[in-house]
């Protein structure tokens, strides 16, 4: 599988991520390494196989609906890089 | 004065159950004990430690306090511990080794950081590891690498490199670290200490942060396996915040350890013993398998056929699983946020790219690759199917062993930025502890003599799921193996 350097721009695309021109050859090319070694899960014979998502089966955890304070609305905002009142603060999205 | 040096280090090269002894006693205090830590950390040269806790003495007191009123909680109460940096602390900062979290102030505390400080623990601080808990040297941290306290020049493995490293540089009587493919493991093995992943769900995960979700597990990092009992009594079981962790009945993990090897059968998988197994790490593993055999384990060679698709597997799923949990650092609600922007898309990939690392990059362009259109049968979903192919050759080998035994890392420790040039071979040396964490099962490593130049080798244990106590048996019976 060869990645070319619009793969990669694309993927930064969509993981929302910006790259130099240089990251991007030289991810370009550690990719291709990486997603060779990858590659290697085609040698199996999985005809039929199920996938497993969770290595040990847990059941569904139910509990009741109870009512319980949260936390203080205050504490949460206290790492937010910047914020107004009670609000986290982000370039305007609507003109 | 070169006594009092010596007593000194005496007391800080304690075991955690030694040092709960003299607490008892009265012949130390938790305020002396933890004094001496924060003096050993001050002088340390090996960026064990990202934040020391500047609570810690006024902790100590309050347990000296509580064992004068002749109310100590147990064997932890006044032991001082630190935690790897991906485990929140109410109030104290936990950085990930990020740039992204580097000023982060947790506004909860873990479960795991809560049950130890209900016990007693006193906490020093948190612990270096590499950005995330992406790498298997501990360079990768945005407040640089972890040395090795047994050669400085070298790795001290990861990604919770800090948590070994304070552990056999006496700097904390216990840590606690996380392992997704081997990161509590394997730098226990490059330090010359004793770490254990539980079984997936056997610790609850409330308050660490994510990495891969369907693989991540806490685990301690002890001296010895008694103090491993202990520290798993602290800190084992369900807790109502974290669905995925088990509701299986928890066994006192100290009695396991006065049970001996005899009778257990121990298998040795020949696909971990083979190519790139340097030769000095395997003889240390098979003297391993002869002390146990003389005190009376059946030892014998068995088979895990498809070992050699588990680090293609891991990689994958790892990856995948953790560019969905980091999406969520967008420089809104909490971490860095980028100095210029002129829109919110703008700000959001400035904040990504300049608060990521290289390595943690690679892994989200990975992970995001192998999940996109066309591409998820290919990897994704093929390997949670390779992942049930390797859980079935590990249920057959189970039938027939009570544990198996294995190197923990192939190499012993390589030298400070040997390996930054080529990712991919620094991936390959995950590639006896991964499999563990693809089919959730507990495993231990444990210390197992030295190569030619000094370094500690590891050697691995892994048992069936929910078998931590037969683990800390087979430890417990090597390290009297060892001993004799």
């Amino acid at each position: 599988m060869t990645i070319t350097i619009e793969t990669v721009q694309h993927i930064a695309h969509l993981a929302k991520l910006q790259l130099s021109e240089t990251e991007m050859f030289r991810l370009a090319d550690e990719m291709e390494k990486i997603v060779g070694f990858a590659d290697k899960l085609s040698e199996l014979d999985i005809e039929g196989v199920k996938p497993t998502t969770h290595a040990v089966a847990v059941q569904n955890v139910l509990r009741d609906d109870e009512l319980k304070p949260s936390y203080d609305r205050e504490k949460i905002l206290q790492n937010a890089p910047e914020r107004d009142a009670a609000c986290f603060l982000v370039p305007k999205v609507v003109e | 004065m070169n006594q009092s040096i010596s007593a000194a280090e005496e007391l800080a090269a304690l075991t955690a159950h030694d040092a709960s002894c003299r607490l008892a006693e009265g012949t130390v205090s938790s305020v002396q004990l933890t004094q001496l830590m924060l003096d050993r950390i001050a002088a340390s040269q090996n960026n064990a430690f990202i934040t020391v806790n500047p609570k810690a003495l006024e902790e100590a007191a309050a347990a000296d306090a509580r064992r004068q009123k002749g109310e100590a909680r147990g064997p932890l109460d006044g032991i001082p511990m630190a935690l790897k940096d991906n485990i929140s602390t109410q109030g104290l900062r936990t950085t990930c080794a990020s740039r992204m979290l580097a000023e982060f102030v947790p506004p909860y505390s873990a479960t795991v950081a809560r049950r130890l400080s209900e016990a007693g623990c006193v906490l020093l601080g948190k612990l270096n590891m590499d950005e995330f808990a992406m790498g298997s040297t501990s360079e990768n941290s945005y407040f640089g690498p972890v040395r090795n306290p047994r050669d400085p020049q070298r790795i001290a493995g990861g990604s919770s490199g800090g948590s070994a490293a304070a552990v056999a540089e006496n700097l904390a009587y216990f840590t606690l670290g996380s392992d997704t493919g081997g990161s509590v493991r394997q730098p226990a093995a490059m330090c010359g200490v004793m770490g254990m992943k539980p079984t997936y769900g056997r610790i609850s995960r409330y308050g660490v942060v994510a990495f891969a979700s369907s693989l991540d597990q806490i685990g301690p990092i002890t001296k010895d396996a008694q103090d491993c009992a202990l520290v798993l009594n602290a800190i084992a079981g369900k807790d109502p915040y974290d669905g995925s962790s088990l509701m299986n009945p928890l066994p006192d993990y100290l009695d396991a350890l006065k049970d001996g090897a005899a009778g257990l059968r121990i298998g040795i998988p020949k696909e971990y013993m083979g190519e790139g197994i340097s030769e000095e790490v395997r003889m240390a593993v098979e003297r391993v398998a002869g002390l146990l055999e003389a005190q009376g384990a059946i030892v014998e060679t068995c088979s895990l056929p498809r070992t050699e698709y588990a680090l293609s597997a891991y990689y994958v799923i790892s990856s995948a699983e953790a560019c969905s949990n980091l999406g969520r650092y967008d420089g809104v609600k909490y971490g860095y946020r980028t100095q210029a922007y002129a829109n919110l898309a703008e700000m959001i990939e400035k904040t990504r790219s300049e608060g990521f690392g290289d390595e943690v990059k690679r892994r989200i362009l990975l992970g995001t690759y192998t999940l996109s259109a066309g591409y998820f049968d290919a990897y994704y979903k093929r390997a949670q199917q390779a992942r049930t192919l390797i859980m079935e050759d590990f249920r057959k080998v189970f039938r027939q062993y009570d544990v198996l035994l294995t190197p923990t890392s192939p190499v012993t420790a390589w030298a400070l930025g040997q390996k930054h040039a080529n990712p991919l071979e620094i991936y390959a040396m995950d590639v006896c502890t991964v499999s563990v964490n693809v089919a959730g099962l507990p495993a231990l490593s444990l210390p197992c003599g030295t190569d030619s130049q000094g370094l500690p080798i590891g050697a691995q244990f892994i048992a069936n799921t929910l078998g931590e106590a037969v683990l800390l048996r087979a430890a417990a019976a090597a390290e009297k193996g060892g001993k004799a």
